[in-house]
């Protein structure tokens, strides 16, 4: 039995992770309809509960439009490229103390590696495509995912500092005492560039100009129909969960909490969702700014402004005496 | 476990292939291309050779050579874009006058 | 027995899209097949035990690198209708170099067979040696005291590299 468990896993894992994104969806849109006063999904089920599973079963019933100018191959392989990182990354999450696919010893960077091929997939998108909006908009993408990538691997790395260790379950259990956010200042601030530098890694409004609807009508993705658009979105939804997760996990304790230990998960999931609502909350709260104002966001502010709490947290960690755990 | 003949196999065809892209191929884009696709045979080599011997220091000549190839990708580009904007061609041949 | 497919297939798709690279005129098709070919070699790094140069090799290479060769090519929207005039006008083509050319290629292969010929162990599995080889840690600490010296010089490299960048691609806005 022993050799089944490296298939099981990642099956268990990747089936949980597509009803969490296809869930994540409907609370993301309830959450919206709140935020703006109006009730949202409600006719599907009770209270809408089965309108991401209505939305699944249209996308897949929907015919797949190829246009006759499209540079095939990258096309048609676009969504697969987009789609396998973002699974990817919940690779080296662990879920509880010893309940994940593969908890390797340099997990955070694994994490971060694999996040960044993401760019290949949406540029093959937009290139592929063969469409000026698109093409656009792959333009767009790189400058803004160069720009971001920074920022982001730089504030995910105050955690490791504190920590000691690459390896994400030694990063949660040296949380055990305080989570890392309830650091004062340095955790408070790194926390918010990665929640900056995460809306803007996942192209999501004030950040969202690759897939300005009115300038691009919907960016990389315009040509995509049915199947392929259905996977470009999972994908991106996946993105998004997975980086909360990673927020969760390096900010927020992972699976610390009250109560029983196998309530550990549930914790995880629940301060990740958090994570998620956090995004979501300034998606919606902020109108979309300005490509030169979002590359001076990052190599004037956020960039500088991490450099300068990695050395805050190396200070700490000197200060404190012992490296983490 | 496998030999490390075979590593070294598989870093001799990459560097073969790119040393061929240099010279059949006439696209500075895929002269570049190929350039890396050597840098990165000879970091294969490397990077067995330092397994073998059990050091760091295989892996460690492989980090210079990766600064040295972004640094050479960001200064080659560059001239690529700025000769494209004088000849219109990514031909090398274009650009066989020592000045304009 | 899973390594030694996994060897194999990494080997495979890194040396067939390689050839790829070379084998076809479509600029970004090449830039795409070599962002493949370096995630194989990524693959035969953590086969050596090697995660760290494996993770770099993604970050860097396919991460960096090749996105910057991406948007170079479609900047540029390189014309690829006239590739095969370039390559009927190519200097090999001509009598004397073609020889010259082939000469030189037969002596690469036969300079890359002897050096492979002439290595000691060979034949030896890599890694019998069961060394600390993929800890981060110990390679961290080796690479900031020991090289602590390159590592500075490499990173006035990159410095010199982005300043250089910026001069040689910046629009002469005064000239024009």
């Amino acid at each position: 039995m022993e050799w089944l468990t490296p298939l099981v896993a990642p099956f268990i894992v990747l089936n949980a992770i597509i009803g969490i994104v296809t869930y994540v969806t409907l609370l993301e849109r309830k959450f919206a309809a709140r935020m703006q006063s109006r009730v949202g999904p409600y006719r599907v089920g009770p209270h809408g509960l089965l309108q991401p599973i209505a939305d699944a079963i249209k996308l897949m019933m929907k015919e797949d439009v190829v246009p006759t100018a499209v540079d095939r191959p990258v096309y048609n392989l676009a969504p697969i490229v987009f789609l396998v990182p973002c699974m990817l990354i919940f690779a080296t999450i662990p879920f509880a103390p010893g309940l994940g696919v593969a908890d390797l010893n340099i997990g955070i960077l694994f994490f971060l590696a694999v996040s960044a091929m993401e760019i290949v997939g949406l540029f093959m998108a937009g290139w592929g495509s063969n469409n000026k909006y698109a093409l656009l908009s792959a333009m767009r993408a790189v400058n803004q995912v160069i720009s971001y990538d920074l920022p982001f691997i730089f504030s995910a790395l105050v955690p490791v500092l504190l920590a000691g260790s690459l390896r994400l379950s030694d990063i949660a259990a040296a949380q055990a005492g305080l989570w890392f956010v309830f650091y004062p200042v340095v955790g408070q601030l790194a926390f918010i560039a990665f929640i900056v530098s995460t809306v803007a890694a996942e192209n999501r409004a004030p950040f969202d100009i690759l897939e300005a609807e009115s300038e691009l009508v919907a960016g990389f993705r315009v040509e995509y129909s049915g199947m392929k658009f259905a996977i470009i979105q999972l994908a991106e939804y996946a993105h998004v969960v997975g980086a909360s997760f990673l927020g969760a996990l390096l900010f927020l304790g992972a699976w610390a909490g009250p109560g029983p230990e196998w309530l550990g998960p549930g914790w995880f999931l629940l301060k990740a969702m958090f994570v998620f609502l956090l995004v979501t909350w300034v998606r919606w709260s902020f109108v979309r700014i300005r490509v030169d104002q979002i590359l001076a966001l990052s190599w004037k502010v956020l960039l500088p402004a991490t450099l300068v709490l990695l050395i805050a947290a190396a200070i700490v960690v000197v200060w404190r005496g012992t490296p983490g755990v | 476990m496998i030999p490390l003949g075979h590593y070294l196999f598989v870093s001799a065809v990459l560097f073969a292939i790119g040393t061929a892209g240099v010279f059949l191929r006439r696209n500075l884009i895929t002269i570049l291309l190929s350039i890396e696709i050597m840098l990165n045979a000879v970091n294969l080599t490397f990077v067995a050779f330092g397994r073998q011997l059990g050091g760091f220091d295989g892996q460690i000549i492989v980090f210079f050579v990766m600064t040295v190839a972004a640094a050479e990708a960001a200064v080659g580009l560059a001239i690529v874009i700025a000769l494209y904007r004088h000849r219109e061609s990514l031909n090398p041949d274009a650009f066989t006058a020592l000045k304009w | 027995m899973p390594e030694t497919i996994a060897f194999y297939v990494f080997s495979a798709i890194a040396i067939g899209a390689s050839a790829l690279v070379i084998g076809q005129r479509n600029p970004m098709h090449s830039v795409l097949l070599l962002i493949a070919s370096f995630g194989a070699l990524a693959g035969l790094y953590i086969q050596l035990d090697a995660p760290f140069v494996a993770v770099a090799q993604i970050i860097i290479y396919a991460g960096a690198i090749m996105v910057l060769f991406l948007f170079v090519v479609m900047l540029l929207n390189a014309p690829q209708e006239d590739a095969a005039e370039w390559d009927r006008t190519h200097p090999l083509r001509q009598g004397v170099l073609a020889r010259f050319g082939s000469l030189l290629a037969l002596l690469l292969v036969v300079e890359l067979v002897w050096a492979l010929l002439g290595t000691s162990d060979v034949d030896r599995p890599v890694g019998e040696q069961a060394g600390a080889a993929g800890s981060v840690r110990a390679l961290g600490k080796v690479l900031f005291t020991e090289y602590v010296f390159p590592f500075e010089a490499t990173s006035v490299l990159i410095l010199v590299a982005m300043v250089g960048a910026v001069v040689l691609a910046r629009r002469e806005s005064d000239e024009s």
